[in-house]
């Protein structure tokens, strides 16, 4: 069991943990994911690691299926179920001289702890956040704390500037202060998108993948990507991969593959939640009953 | 000993092997409960009557870890159930589960005397038997610990290999941790081998049974992420290693369209139902495509695909199909689980190797294209090498598609842990009897140093790793 020490809303439906979990806390390195578990019914689900302190490890959590919205629910003071990590490749971080870091939605997150290497590895860091409406714009405030600059988009205007994350990426990349090195985590579409603008200028991008996954150790294969036609587990050999050789349909159909069942317990999940939201859990999970009390 | 048996020894060898009694086929293929239902003491008195006793026990020589079987089955016979599994347990600690899954037929069985002029004595459903006795009045008696040694070992999975491995350094008075990847322990025994053969209940009783004895598990311990085998033997503060990692690789085809939705390893496909329960979806939340109505090829022809194809039967599909390139005799695959799975409704097509999966506009699978095959010389492991039978293509139907053609050595281990040797395969290389690997203190063994193996190979290699590692505990010896 893993205690929650902090539990609070960063934008709707994306929700900052602080877990207590000392082993992954001194070993996680930028770029690794945990495992997480929530119930004892509950399937597996990766969450990358947006932050570590000596014994804590903080993970941001977007509410889209049934497993992210009950974890949702959880607050300070209660604890998560299973935990296991960290797991995957470190970012691979270099002094690349000036590195752009590009997060869509709660793909910001992903990309935070990393940006903040790249930093401290000796780079210019441009950050590009973007998100469909201000309120999901997130981590603007800590990116500014320590980038060289930070561009942010909306597609509907309300912050920053109107349009993808792409547009200012497009003007860097034309622009005298060209990108050295890119990465970008978010939607699959901006990860693609964004492979495609710095392409024909060949500078180097990495996408972190977001596949089903199931153990997390490289013994089920379900998280395999195809990149420059080879198959990889991305448990293992990723999350991150070089964008201009990732199949990205290949990515999207797979991760399409439990939409109606996602979708039929995402439902039934609803049909029993009522205000005040800490009722869901347990009304979903009697047995939790009384942890959700302590 | 024989004094129990009133036969005459003519009038044992005409009694008939009794018949397990299962679960009909029409009915079993519907559910996820056992199919074999375990003799009773009637049966299984009836059968125990059948054994000779003879002087050669050729049974105790085809046994991997030496259970003393005549002496078992002679207890059977004085009704003393309890002290016939106290014997069995001398040398396997896990005969609830030896009794279920071991290939008697290539072991004890295979050896039998009575083999030779008729059907061998059932000694795995006898085991199963008593275990099942000993399990049902509760009475497993936890062996005498030695006193604490303070010597502390870490052992690295919690398959049979490790398991049978903490019980015995535990009872030598070792304090041994079991570090496991995943959320439960019993390695294959909980991911792999479905409910139907293997109730999960015994394997969670025999790890309870363990907990007593004072084995410490720790889950979601990943060796080479959470913490490396170094680290054990250094700030950890433990004074030996023991690696039990099994062949948790899944070994694809490497054909077209693999990548297809569709498309599982048998390892992904059997660890979606037996841990994650995705037969019950959605009262437990984790998925697995809907087999129902659809048909579902497996490929290969081992104890796993034949597991796979079971389970997808369970799942509903309209058809279930081996595809394997040999012939069914070539199959490793026990006979019992080839035979159950034909009488299920499983269609066996062999001699076709799979070329191609096919899909549709949305990335489904849709086809599997196959090549006709023949045997040819055989190779280098004995059997008769498949060859392709030139033009010889056609397609079947299969909306899933399972893959079971063999694991190989997981290498988060090895990779974290430098002067660890490994051999091509990537299994770490360890010494047949003391299971010492190159490095001080670490020793390995089950399907990690074998490739995959048998659940019996595995826990008598933890309990020659327990004695050498007792050994070298003791006398500080390498
Ligand atoms: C579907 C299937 C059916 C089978 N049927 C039979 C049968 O009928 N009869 C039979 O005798 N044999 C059968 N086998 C083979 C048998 O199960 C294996 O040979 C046996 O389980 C091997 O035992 P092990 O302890 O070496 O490894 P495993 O049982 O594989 O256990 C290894 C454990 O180590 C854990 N682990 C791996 N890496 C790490 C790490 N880095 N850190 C921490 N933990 C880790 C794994 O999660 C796992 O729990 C079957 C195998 C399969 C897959
Ligand atoms: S999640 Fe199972 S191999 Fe990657």
């Amino acid at each position: 069991m893993y205690p929650i020490l902090e539990a609070r809303w960063l934008a709707p439906e994306v929700k900052l943990f602080r877990l207590q979990a000392p082993l992954i806390a001194r070993k996680q390195k930028p770029g690794q994911f945990v495992i997480v578990r929530v119930h004892e019914r509950g399937e597996r689900i990766p969450l990358t690691i947006a932050d570590a302190e000596a014994d804590s490890i903080t993970l941001i959590v977007q509410g889209v299926g049934k497993t992210t919205k009950l974890l949702n629910t959880l607050e300070a003071g209660q604890r998560v179920l299973d935990v296991v990590g960290p797991l995957g490749r470190p970012s691979e971080i270099h002094r690349y001289g000036t590195a752009v870091v590009i997060g869509g939605g709660v793909g910001t997150a992903i990309a935070y702890p990393t940006a903040r290497a790249l930093k401290r590895a000796g780079n210019r860091v441009l950050a590009i956040i973007g998100g469909r409406t201000r309120s999901l714009v997130i981590l603007e405030r800590e990116l500014r704390g320590f980038c060289d600059a930070v561009h942010v988009t909306t597609d509907d205007g309300s912050h920053g500037e109107k349009g993808l994350v792409t547009a200012p990426l497009q003007r860097l990349v034309n622009g005298p202060d060209r990108p050295d090195f890119v990465l970008a985590i978010g939607p699959i579409p901006m990860m693609r998108a964004v492979a495609e603008v710095t392409r024909p200028h060949g500078i180097k991008t990495m996408v972190s993948l977001n596949p089903i996954m199931v153990d997390g150790t490289g013994m089920c294969g379900g998280c395999r990507v195809v990149v420059g036609g080879k198959t990889f587990f991305a448990c293992v050999d990723g999350p991150e991969f070089d964008a201009h050789q990732v199949d990205f349909q290949i990515l999207a159909a797979r991760n399409a593959m439990y939409r109606e069942a996602e979708q039929r317990a995402l439902a039934e999940f609803r049909a029993q939640a009522h205000p005040p939201e800490e009722c869901r859990l347990t009304r979903a999970h009697p047995e939790l009953a009384p942890l959700a009390a302590s | 000993m024989d004094a129990a048996n009133p036969l005459p020894l003519k009038e044992r060898m005409r009694l008939p092997r009794q018949r397990m009694p299962e679960q009909a086929p029409e009915a079993r293929r519907e559910n996820f409960a056992e199919v074999n239902l375990g003799l009773d003491a009637a049966l299984a008195r009836q059968e125990a009557l059948r054994c000779l006793q003879c002087k050669s026990h050729q049974c105790f020589t085809g046994c991997p870890v030496g259970v003393k079987i005549k002496d078992f089955i002679a207890l059977v016979l004085r009704g003393d159930y309890l002290a016939a599994a106290a014997k069995i347990r001398e040398d396997n600690v896990l005969p609830a589960i030896t009794g279920r899954v071991c290939p008697q037929e290539e072991q004890c069985e295979g050896r039998c005397i009575l083999g030779k002029n008729g059907e061998p004595l059932a000694i795995g459903y006898l085991e199963r038997f008593v275990a099942d006795y000993e399990r049902r009045v509760g009475q497993v008696g936890l062996p005498v610990k030695a006193p604490p040694t303070g010597k502390r070992v870490a052992v690295i999975g919690s398959g049979p290999a490790g398991l049978s491995a903490a019980g015995d350094l535990v009872q030598r008075g070792h304090a041994v941790t079991v570090l496991e990847a995943l959320h439960e322990l019993g390695g294959v025994l909980i991911y792999g081998i479905p409910e139907f053969r293997l109730p999960k209940q015994i394997v969670h009783e025999e790890i309870e049974n363990l907990r007593r004895l004072g084995v410490e598990f720790r889950t979601n311990v990943v060796v080479g992420r959470t913490v490396t085998v170094d680290e054990l033997l250094g700030p950890e503060g433990y004074h030996a290693v023991f690696i039990a990692t099994g062949a948790g690789l899944p070994v694809f085809l490497n054909i077209p369209g693999e990548h297809l939705c569709g498309v599982y390893s048998a390892n992904e496909f059997l660890t979606r139902v037996n841990l994650m329960r995705a037969n019950e979806f959605p009262a437990w939340d984790e998925p697995i495509y809907d087999c129902r109505g659809r048909d579902v090829a497996v490929i290969g022809g081992g104890n796993t695909a034949m597991d796979a194809v079971r389970t997808a039967l369970r799942l509903g599909a309209a058809t279930a199909t081996i595809v394997y390139r040999r012939s069914e005799a070539e199959m490793p695959a026990r006979v019992e689980e080839i035979k159950h799975a034909r009488e299920e409704g499983v269609r066996f097509l062999t001699l076709a190797n799979p070329v191609a999966f096919l899909g549709d506009e949305r990335g489904w699978l849709r086809a599997i294209r196959c090549q006709r095959m023949a045997l040819g010389e055989p190779d280098a492991s004995g059997r008769r090498r498949p060859q392709p039978i030139p033009d010889s293509a056609f397609e079947i139907p299969a909306q899933v598609a399972v893959v079971a053609v063999g694991n190989r050595g997981n290498p988060l281990v090895q990779a974290t842990t430098p002067d660890l040797k490994t051999n091509p395969l990537g299994y770490i290389e360890a010494d047949p009897e003391t299971l010492k690997t190159s490095k001080r203190g670490v020793f390995a063994g089950g399907d990690i140093v074998t490739g995959g193996a048998t659940v019996i190979l595995a826990m008598g290699a933890g309990r020659r790793a327990a004695q050498a590692i007792d050994r070298y505990l003791r006398t500080g010896e390498w």
